[in-house]
């Protein structure tokens, strides 16, 4: 039978990180996915964390999957409350529109 | 019962000591408001006040702490050497002084909220868990914890668009950096089984035979990482924005303080888990070094805004403190320290002068507005030009030695074109440090600017400009501390 081996999560995970960059790159409509590409990118590296924890029969890898969990957690809420004043003051959210400094 | 034991938390203490004190600090502010603008401005001063001693204390305590053997603690996590000691000293000195001048431009801006002391103090606490980070644990739990402070206060002047904007970039990109560094450190741990920098070593240092390609490709994404933390050309775009659009002070922190600890970082796991694989780093160093020194040089000519040209002034200091680490011997490292700490008096006395440029009330932020301060105010004048020349490079003056130090390092470890490319670089942006110095001695006086702006920053502009130039008188003390601080890295 067909077998699922590390090399597949970590295909999968290398695709996942692959597509979080890109989210943060290309898309020029909104901010909050931006948000949710790095929630990605963060997913991705758990994948492979996790998935090495296994293959090495090794606990650290889990633990540190549980730690970038956490960390992404509060990442996510301090993005959101810097994204909050700043819809507040300027009244949008586009990407495009985050230029009042060039650069 | 399994028998608990307890960490020996002696090395750990300036840490505990000061999240402590942030928590401490942060209980104080929340139940001690009882609405009004006027008490918040009271609980502002008092918890700034005392988070200026709760940093004196850290510092005392890292003094106290420090032992010649270095001590390693909480299952390998945390380590307390020469190197880790004489980071916390500089960053801890550094935090203070922009906690010192901050005050009066919060309280100008209406912005002095006691916060802004506790995420400087949290954001601090992250550096010196930073550089005492000894396991990929400890080093990505200290760098989101300084850097998720770091977004919060770019964006402390919550009414002012342009802070907030510096935040969102900021926090992006740096969620993007942190995602990278995390990404390469799962490819090490699974390439390495492990995620300790001793054990780390251990493996790669085995017989001499090719690492597997994932350590490799996980190095690359870690330097990316930690790249993008001190703001090295190609991972330099988020650097003006913020710098400019964050409250003053604040870039003055953020210039001198996160830079200080993420160059200390760099250096330990290049030098440490890495340091048998030099000769696959070496050249993404220098690549990154030659792109920064060029890219600052040139960038900041065009600059009208004096906190976007200090933004690449800094990257173009980066890229030479990264000469040192591409010689990578103990003499380079040493160099990387001496450049830094001197960079960090210099840009703390020029973010000074910045914070005096106030006039009627409104802060200045463009270099023509400097004009004929020699008239105006001759002490602050002299004091940026001083910092100017320093950064230059003129002699005797600190920062000439800085750069001697990291040039004579490059020359030893055969790099000339490093060295070249790093005096020519150094020639181009003499020209926008003495364009500066021309506004301000040589052309027409504009109006006077506010007596009374800044009272803190002007004794960090006297402390500063004297520490610059009676440098070379006494070198000695800081040539020798780090000299033993980069030994700590080469002791295996």
């Amino acid at each position: 039978m067909f077998e699922i081996g590390l090399s597949h999560y970590l295909t999968v995970a290398a695709i996942l990180f692959a597509i979080g960059i890109f989210g943060i790159f290309l898309n020029r409509k909104n901010i909050i996915v931006i948000l949710m590409s790095v929630e990605l990118m963060l997913l991705a590296v758990n994948i492979n964390f996790v998935s090495f924890a296994t293959a090495l029969n090794d606990l650290v890898g889990q633990v540190f999957a549980m730690f970038v969990l956490t960390v992404a957690a509060a990442e996510a809420a301090i993005g959101l409350a810097i994204l909050v004043i700043y819809f507040r003051n300027r009244g949008t959210i586009a990407v495009e529109d985050i230029n009042l400094m060039k650069g | 019962m399994a028998d608990v034991n307890l960490p020996d938390l002696t090395p750990a203490m300036p840490e505990i000591l000061l999240a402590v004190a942030a928590m401490g600090l942060l209980m104080l502010g929340a139940f001690s408001r009882d609405g009004g603008e006027a008490a918040a401005l009271r609980v502002s001063r008092q918890v700034a006040m005392l988070g200026l001693v709760a940093l004196g204390v850290t510092l005392a305590a890292v003094l106290m702490v420090a032992k010649p053997s270095a001590a390693v603690t909480f299952e390998g996590m945390f380590i307390l050497d020469d190197f880790a000691i004489f980071m916390k000293l500089f960053v801890l000195v550094g935090a203070a002084l922009s906690l010192f001048m901050a005050q009066s431009y919060l309280e100008l801006h209406r912005i002095a909220r006691f916060e802004f002391t506790v995420l400087l103090l949290l954001a601090t606490l992250g550096m010196l868990l930073m550089v005492s980070a000894n396991d990929f644990l400890g080093l990505y739990l200290g760098l989101e914890m300084q850097s998720l402070a770091l977004y919060v206060i770019a964006a402390f002047h919550r009414d002012d668009v342009r802070s907030n904007e510096a935040g969102l970039k900021y926090f992006v990109l740096g969620a993007l950096a942190s995602g990278l560094l995390l990404y390469g450190t799962s490819l090490i741990y699974g390439y390495t089984g492990t995620t300790s920098f001793a054990a780390i070593a251990d493996t790669l240092h085995g017989d001499g035979a090719l690492p597997p390609a994932g350590v490799i490709v996980g190095l690359v994404f870690v330097m990316a990482g930690l790249a993008f933390k001190i703001s090295a050309v190609p991972f330099h775009m988020w650097t003006p924005d913020v710098y400019e659009g964050a409250p003053t002070p604040v870039t003055a922190f953020f210039s001198v303080t996160p830079k200080l600890a993420a160059i200390g970082l760099l250096l330990r796991v290049m030098l440490e888990p890495f340091g048998s694989l030099f000769g696959q780093w070496q050249q993404i160093v220098i690549f990154i070094s030659v792109a920064s020194m060029v890219l600052g040089a040139f960038a900041a000519i065009s600059q009208t805004n004096i906190k976007r040209l200090m933004a690449y002034s800094s990257i173009g200091h980066v890229g030479y403190a990264l000469i040192g680490l591409a010689v990578g011997t103990r003499e380079g490292v040493t160099a990387v320290l001496i450049y830094m700490v001197i960079y960090i008096v210099m840009n703390l006395g020029a973010f000074a002068c910045i914070l005096c440029m106030r006039r009627r009330g409104q802060m200045l932020v463009n270099i023509s507005d400097l004009a004929g301060l020699s008239k105006t105010s001759p002490a602050i004048a002299l004091g940026l030009a001083i910092f100017m020349f320093s950064m230059v490079g003129i002699p005797p003056l600190a920062g000439f030695f800085g750069k001697l130090y990291i040039f004579l390092a490059a020359i030893k470890g055969e790099l000339f074109t490093l060295a070249i490319i790093g005096v020519l670089s150094s020639v181009v942006a003499a020209y926008y440090y003495l364009r500066i110095v021309k506004v301000m001695y040589f052309d027409e006086a504009a109006e006077p600017i506010d007596r009374d702006a800044g009272r803190e920053a002007k004794w960090v502009i006297l402390g500063s400009a004297l520490l610059i130039v009676i440098f070379f008188l006494i070198p000695g003390p800081l040539v020798s501390s780090a000299s033993t601080a980069a030994a700590a890295l080469f002791g295996s």
